[in-house]
């Protein structure tokens, strides 16, 4: 009894289909594993290796994967908020970690210096800095959105192709290297694990203590569903979506700093490329709708780490680089398609006529 | 199926997860005549009605409609209009940036011979529409421009339009003023004439009297029974709607104005909002229910709108309780012991998607402020408070608020308020599309709410019910305050000074 309950709560929730979507593609690993005579569970695999130097790293594909993706599920979260509360998505923040990225580097570089060793400035100076910045063009994005009452497509679209452009005035038309060891620590590891790994973990402890311990969570959600009625109940639904599109800028802060530490420089015209796609197909991945209103962000983060997931598979599978966008475009059709409200009523038409006959 | 009947539904049942919507429900329309049709919240009106709709997927029973061999079974509204069955809802369903010539024609637009729409008789045939509606309107402006009653009867156009055999009207009037109503009986009259056979849904008894032939009552989703109007007075359908004899609305008001103090509340100066409302000045006074009278778009929501805040006033001053305050938004008015129940219950009321429990909580947790996020107990214990005190008929605090029929919807806005204790509470049109017995309820409370101290500002487009609660009434017209009746409160003085007649 007690376990039938807890398999319809299961079938309710929100979050079944976007694990089941994370199962699949582990399914399909394991498969192709066994098959070709990798040993089944080589993708759940996780070993300690030697690196050149004298540390030792975790080294497996789950943790590849949870590394690679820590700038999707960083977007992720910001980008949940903003759908909830707008009903809109943000399309700029792939190019605002660009931006933030170039002038993190150019502060620690120094104005039109192309490569440097040692740092110009306090590291925390320019990591503070560039995530600031982020802010700012979350704050520039919701001023236009929430109190302009521009469409967030539109309002988004400024940065979106500006962003980029200002990150190399910034530079000065440069692809700044910062070679330092202390900058690229935020890409590289903590002990055995991967830093990128560490700052999102923590970003997300961060924002569910918000979410669970403030009424933040429901102001947005409330404003996301009724700006109008929220008003009436004393909610400001201007300041709300504002405060939703600074705290999205403020995580494309973060993911342009880890993304650019990665690779210890400012890559304007890659940095974040398309990153935002991946941000908005989460939230979707994640049952969340993307008009607005509930909104779940477990569901969003493992939706970022299904699409790292797909790519990562379909690279071991030997999908080239050129075509893997293919692929995916199919797996994330299925995906979406198995969450599309016409679908999931004919399954449980099907499943309640299963049950009926089963009773007769 | 006899001759003149057009539509009949034979053992209709229909369940909702954990409540039985409609129970075998049988239900007869016969050809040129308007048949009301009855019951409290969540009696199974609205069911019944999605039912023949093609809304709802009812499980038992047949539909036949005449002229159509075997049973009907509709899967959308469309359906539904192919077999001659329109319907105009309370809330009006059309698309506010189109015309309203569009809105009358989507999605069966007048065609030239090329297959492109025709704009020109388009427009053409929709002014004559609406003009043999007698309603004044020019069709090349977007809906949203009017009025929601204006949009209700664009909604009835557009269903009279399309040669319906069944039109089912549900809470047509609930936003119309009297002279709307009136226009909008003539053309019920005129359509049953024609043979039209109309399903009358409404809360307005005085209604039901002047317009129906025949009245079928339903009661927790079951058949009381079907009547001809001469059969049913009007408090044999109270009891038969209700299933007990009806305690006299007359009788709720006790002894006048014993707890009005002298202490005043809310003192406006001149206050106004440029385009709705004309300065006004105005004091209420601790303990009292003030009412605010006048027609549809009088004014009479705005003046209570300025001086909430949720339309800024940009001219005068407000006092409350003495002190000078100075009121932007909602939420300074809220800290200053208001509240508003905005008229309007699907867009400025309810948050839909929400819980009874956050949709009960939401104003008292603004007020609160973010940071101090009340523990779930302290949620759990407020919400199930209001449930009960308010008998909210719903099962359980975590149902969404937008699954609960309309006068369940209106209490939990009702809760969302009392929650937050306030010394001054405005209520715009809080009866609006509910039965008679919560109707009382709601009246029972405002005098109660009165007596504990508070202010009430008590707006209705029923006067009747306001002379039940208010000790004073403030009087709209045309966005300007034209009146204060006090000590002659009858129905009489309050027409004659909204209708006005001798202008200065």
């Amino acid at each position: 009894m007690k376990d039938k309950k807890l398999i319809s709560k299961i079938k309710k929730s929100q979050l079944l289909l976007p694990v089941v979507a994370m199962l699949l593609v582990m399914a399909v690993n394991i498969i192709h594993d066994a098959a070709t005579g990798a040993g089944a569970f080589s993708f759940f695999k996780i070993t300690l290796q030697q690196t050149t130097g004298n540390g030792t790293i975790l080294y497996g594909r789950i943790i590849d994967i949870l590394n690679r993706g820590s700038e999707a599920a960083l977007l992720a979260l910001g980008m949940t908020l903003v759908v909830s509360a707008s009903a809109g998505t943000d399309i700029s923040v792939g190019s605002v970690m660009s931006l933030c990225a170039s002038y993190c580097c150019m502060l620690l570089a120094g104005y039109g210096v192309s490569s440097v060793n040692e740092l110009a400035k306090p590291l925390w100076l320019g990591i503070i800095a560039g995530i600031l910045l982020g802010c700012l063009c979350g704050a520039f994005n919701g001023f236009l959105v929430a109190r302009l009452n521009i469409q967030p497509m539109v309002a988004t679209l400024i940065l979106y192709s500006a962003a980029r452009a200002i990150g190399l005035l910034v530079c000065n038309d440069l692809i700044v290297y910062v070679r330092n060891d202390s900058f690229g620590f935020f890409g590289s590891f903590l002990g055995p694990i991967p830093t990128p790994i560490i700052i999102t973990a923590i970003c997300i402890a961060i924002l569910s203590l918000i979410l669970k311990k403030t009424a933040l969570g429901m102001y947005i959600q409330s404003v996301g569903i009724n700006a109008r009625a929220s008003r009436i109940a004393g909610l400001n639904s201007k300041r709300i979506i504002h405060l939703a599109y600074i705290v999205c800028g403020l995580f494309a802060g973060i993911a342009g700093v880890v993304a650019s530490s990665r690779i210890t420089s400012a890559d304007s015209n890659n940095i974040g490329l398309y990153l935002e796609m991946d941000a908005i197909l989460a939230v979707a991945l994640g049952g969340n709708s993307l008009g607005g209103g509930k909104f779940n962000l477990a569901g969003s983060i493992i939706g970022a780490y299904t699409i790292q997931a797909i790519t990562t598979t379909l690279y071991a599978l030997g999908v080239s680089t050129n075509q893997a966008p293919v692929f995916k475009a199919i797996i994330v059709i299925i995906i979406v398609a198995i969450q599309a409200p016409p679908v999931k009523a004919y399954m449980r038409k099907k499943s309640l006529s299963k049950t009926a006959k089963g009773v007769a | 199926m006899e001759d003149n009947v057009v539509l009949t539904a034979r053992q209709i049942s229909m369940t909702f997860p954990g409540v039985k919507a409609l129970d075998h429900v049988d239900f007869t329309l016969r050809k040129g005549e308007i048949h009301a049709l009855m019951g409290e919240n969540g009696a199974g009106k609205s069911t019944l009605i999605k039912c023949l709709t093609g809304i709802n997927d009812f499980e038992e029973g047949e539909i036949h409609v005449d002229g159509i061999s075997g049973p009907v079974k509709n899967h959308s509204t469309r359906d539904a209009q192919e077999v001659g069955i329109s319907t105009v809802y309370q809330e009006v369903n059309l698309c506010p940036n189109l015309s309203v010539a569009e809105n009358l024609f989507i999605g069966r637009e007048p065609m030239t011979k090329l297959g492109t729409i025709d704009r020109r008789s388009y427009v053409s045939r929709a002014q004559t529409i609406m003009d043999e509606l007698g309603v004044a309107v020019d069709v090349t402006r977007n809906l949203e421009y009017y009025s929601l009653a204006i949009q209700q009867m664009v909604a009835i156009a557009r269903a009279v339009d399309m040669d319906c055999k069944v039109l089912i009207l549900d809470e047509p009037t609930s936003s119309l003023d009297d002279e709307e109503v009136e226009k909008l009986f003539g053309v019920m009259r005129m359509l049953k004439s024609k043979g039209v056979g109309i399903i009358f849904v409404t809360h307005f008894l005085e209604q039901v009297y002047e317009v129906c032939d025949r009245i079928t009552v339903l009661r927790n989703g079951q058949l009381v029974g079907e009547y001809p109007i001469v059969d049913l007075p009007r408090l044999k359908l109270v009891a038969a709607m209700m299933g007990k004899d009806f305690d006299d609305l007359q009788s709720i008001k006790t002894d006048d104005n014993a707890s009005i103090s002298d202490e005043i509340e809310i003192s406006a100066r001149g206050l106004g909002h440029t385009g709705t409302v004309k300065p006004f000045d105005l004091d209420i006074h601790k303990g009292e229910v003030v009412g605010v009278g006048g027609l549809l778009g009088s004014g009479r929501s705005e003046l209570a709108r300025a001086i909430y805040g949720a339309d800024k006033a940009n001219s005068g001053s407000l006092k409350v309780k003495g002190k000078d305050v100075k009121i932007n938004q909602p939420i300074d008015a809220m800290n200053l012991g208001m509240g508003m129940l905005p008229d309007d219950r699907k867009a400025e009321g309810i948050i839909a998607d929400l819980s009874i429990r956050e949709n009960i909580m939401l104003a008292l947790q603004s007020k609160n402020g973010m940071f101090k996020l009340m523990t779930r107990a302290q949620q759990n214990e407020l919400a199930d408070k209001y449930i009960e005190l308010l008998s909210i008929k719903t099962p359980s605090r975590e149902t969404l608020v937008k699954q609960l029929s309309g006068g369940n919807q209106q209490k939990v806005i009702l809760a969302r308020w009392l929650a937050t204790d306030p010394d001054f509470l405005i209520l715009d049109e809080p009866t609006r599309g509910i039965d008679v017995g919560t109707k009382t309820e709601i009246q029972k409370l405002v005098l109660e709410l009165a007596k504990e101290g508070k202010s009430i500002m008590f707006i209705s487009s029923e006067i009747a019910e306001m002379l039940r609660t208010c000790s004073r009434m403030i009087i709209m017209r045309d966005g300007e305050k034209v009146d204060e009746i006090k000590d002659d409160l009858t129905e009489e003085n309050v027409m004659k000074s909204i209708a006005g007649g001798d202008k200065k």
